[in-house]
C-alpha cells in the first residue's frame, strides 16, 4: 500500500489516479496508523512554501514523516512543492523545510539582459545524472515531463542530484539520497514516461 | 525557451461532449472519458474541460463526472464551468484536476480569485475571458456562458486579473469558436502586451498554420475544439492530434 499524505495541499487525485494505473494501491491520508503501516509514501504538493509547512505542522505530520523516512527509512517520493519541502529552506518562505535533503530553492531568475517567464510551466527534457535506485528505469529516452514552478532545487551536496533540467540555464530537476526521492516536476502528469516512474517507484525502488 | 503548448479543448453538455459554434448550435461529438483516453494516447500537452451548462443551469460542476474523466487523464487537466467556491475548487483537485477555470464567477466577485490564488497557489488558477466583437468592432468581455455582456474591456479586465494573481488567462473568442477560421490575432496580442501571465488562446484554430500565427503572437498555449475532434469538409467525427513532429515544426516556424 502507497500512502499519499494528504495535508490540504496539492493534486492528490491525480497521484492517486497514476498510482493505480501504475499497479499500486495508493491510499490518500493523514492517519498516522495509516501512515505506518503503508510499505511507501508519496508527498505531493501544489502551492506556496510557507502554506504547506504550516499545514504539515498544524496536522501534526512533521514528526511522523520524521521517523518513518528518517529512522526508519521508508521510501519516499516527493513530487513539486513536496518535493521543495525536503530541503532545508526556499527564497519564497520563512519557515524551515524538512531538511531532509542538503539543499535549498532558489527562484528563477532571467540572466541579464533575456526575459525568462515565471512559472516554468510545460513539458521538459529531463537529464538523469545518476541511478537513483532504478527509478528512471525503461522509461523511453528522451525523457520528456510537465513543470509548473516558480523556485528550482541547488543541491548543496552535488552527489544527490538525480537529474538536471534547463529553462533559461540548467537547474536541478530531481534529487535522491538512500530512500528518498525528490522530483520537481510531475511524473503523475507526465503521460507514459510518469506512468513509468510510478511503476519503478512501486515495483521496485527501496533505496539509491 | 519552452515550447507553447496546444490544448483539446472539450466541452461537456450533461454527460456527453459536444462542440459549438459561436457558443450555440452544440453537435454531439461523443463519449468525454472515451475521448479522453484517446487524447491520452496521443499524448496531448494538456487537456480543458468545460461545462457549458453549469452556469446557465445555476448548478455545481458534475464532480463524478469530472473524476471519472480526471481517473483516464495522464495529461494536466484543466476544468472551467461553473465554479463559485474555494469549496467546489477544493473538490475538483481531490478528483484529479490541476487548474480550475474562473469565468463569470470571476467577474462578479475578484475576492475569490483573490482567495483561490492564495489558497492554491496561482498555478492552479487559470481566469477565462469570454470575448466577442460588438457591432462597431469593439471587443468586449460577455459571461454567464456568452449569454451577458458586461460592456468591459477585455484588455483592461486581463490586467485586473492578471494583478489579483491568477496563473494563466484563457483567452476565448466567441466570434471565432468552432468557425476553424483562424484566431484572433489582434485581440491576442493586444493581451499578451498588456500582461506577463501566460496567456492560452481559444476560438478559431482549424488548422497548423493558424497554431503558427497564434504562437507568434506570444501566448504560451493554443486551445482548440473542431480542429481536434473534426476531419474533412464535412466535419466528421475524428479525435485527432499533430504529431510531435508536426508541433516541432510550427514551433521553430514561429520562432522565425
Amino acid at each position: 500500500m502507497i500512502a499519499i499524505v494528504d495535508y490540504d495541499t496539492g493534486n492528490v487525485g491525480s497521484v492517486f489516479n497514476m498510482i493505480r494505473k501504475a499497479g499500486g494501491t495508493p491510499v490518500i491520508t493523514r492517519d498516522p496508523t495509516i501512515l505506518r503501516q503503508a510499505d511507501k509514501l508519496v508527498l505531493p504538493g501544489v502551492g506556496a512554501f510557507d502554506e504547506a509547512m504550516g499545514n504539515l505542522e498544524k496536522f501534526g505530520l512533521i514528526e511522523i514523516l520524521n521517523d518513518l523516512v528518517i529512522d526508519r527509512r521508508k521510501p519516499v517520493l516527493g513530487v513539486c512543492l513536496g518535493a521543495q519541502l525536503m530541503a532545508q529552506e526556499s527564497e519564497e518562505g520563512n519557515k524551515p523545510g524538512l531538511g531532509w535533503l542538503d539543499a535549498k530553492l532558489v527562484r528563477f531568475r532571467p540572466a541579464e539582459g533575456l526575459t525568462l517567464r515565471v512559472p516554468h510551466m510545460g513539458w521538459n527534457m529531463v537529464e538523469p545524472q545518476s541511478e537513483g535506485g532504478g527509478i528512471f528505469d525503461d522509461v523511453t529516452r528522451p525523457m520528456r515531463f510537465y513543470f509548473v514552478h516558480s523556485y528550482y532545487m541547488v543541491a548543496n551536496d552535488p552527489s544527490i542530484v538525480l537529474a538536471r533540467s534547463t529553462y533559461g540555464s540548467e537547474f536541478t530537476s530531481a534529487m535522491a539520497q538512500k530512500n528518498i526521492l525528490s522530483m520537481q516536476f510531475h511524473p503523475e502528469k507526465s503521460h507514459k514516461y510518469g506512468l513509468q516512474v510510478y511503476r519503478n517507484f512501486v515495483e521496485r525502488f527501496e533505496a539509491c | 525557451m519552452l515550447k507553447a503548448r496546444i490544448i483539446p479543448c472539450l466541452l461537456l453538455k450533461g454527460r456527453g461532449l459536444y462542440k459549438t459554434v459561436k457558443f450555440s448550435e452544440p453537435k454531439y461529438v461523443g463519449d468525454p472519458v472515451n475521448a479522453v483516453k484517446i487524447f491520452n494516447e496521443k499524448e496531448v500537452d494538456e487537456l480543458l474541460v468545460l461545462d457549458i451548462m453549469a452556469t446557465a443551469e445555476k448548478r455545481e460542476p458534475n464532480f463524478e463526472l469530472i473524476g471519472d474523466i480526471a481517473g483516464e487523464c495522464f495529461m494536466p487537466l484543466a476544468y472551467g464551468g461553473g465554479v463559485s467556491s474555494i469549496e467546489q475548487i477544493r473538490r475538483l483537485q481531490r478528483v484529479g484536476v490541476e487548474k480550475v477555470s474562473l469565468n463569470s464567477a470571476a467577474f462578479h466577485n475578484r475576492d475569490l480569485v483573490k482567495e483561490a490564488c492564495s489558497t492554491f497557489g496561482t498555478s492552479s488558477i487559470v481566469a477565462t475571458i469570454d470575448v466577442k466583437k460588438s457591432f462597431f468592432g469593439k471587443y468586449e468581455v460577455w459571461i454567464n456562458g456568452g449569454k451577458s455582456n458586461t460592456k468591459e474591456d477585455p484588455v483592461r479586465y486581463a490586467e485586473q486579473l492578471a494583478s489579483l494573481g491568477v496563473g494563466e488567462i484563457l483567452v476565448n473568442s466567441i466570434d471565432r469558436d468552432g468557425t476553424m477560421a483562424g484566431l484572433d490575432t489582434n485581440l491576442l496580442k493586444a493581451i499578451v502586451g498588456a500582461v506577463d501571465t501566460p496567456v492560452i488562446a481559444c476560438g478559431g484554430a482549424g488548422n497548423l498554420g493558424h497554431l503558427r500565427e497564434g504562437i507568434s503572437c506570444g501566448v504560451n498555449a493554443i486551445a482548440a475544439g473542431s480542429m481536434f475532434v473534426f476531419h474533412g469538409k464535412h466535419k466528421a467525427v475524428l479525435i485527432n492530434y499533430p504529431s510531435a513532429l508536426q508541433l516541432e515544426e510550427i514551433q521553430l516556424e514561429s520562432a522565425r
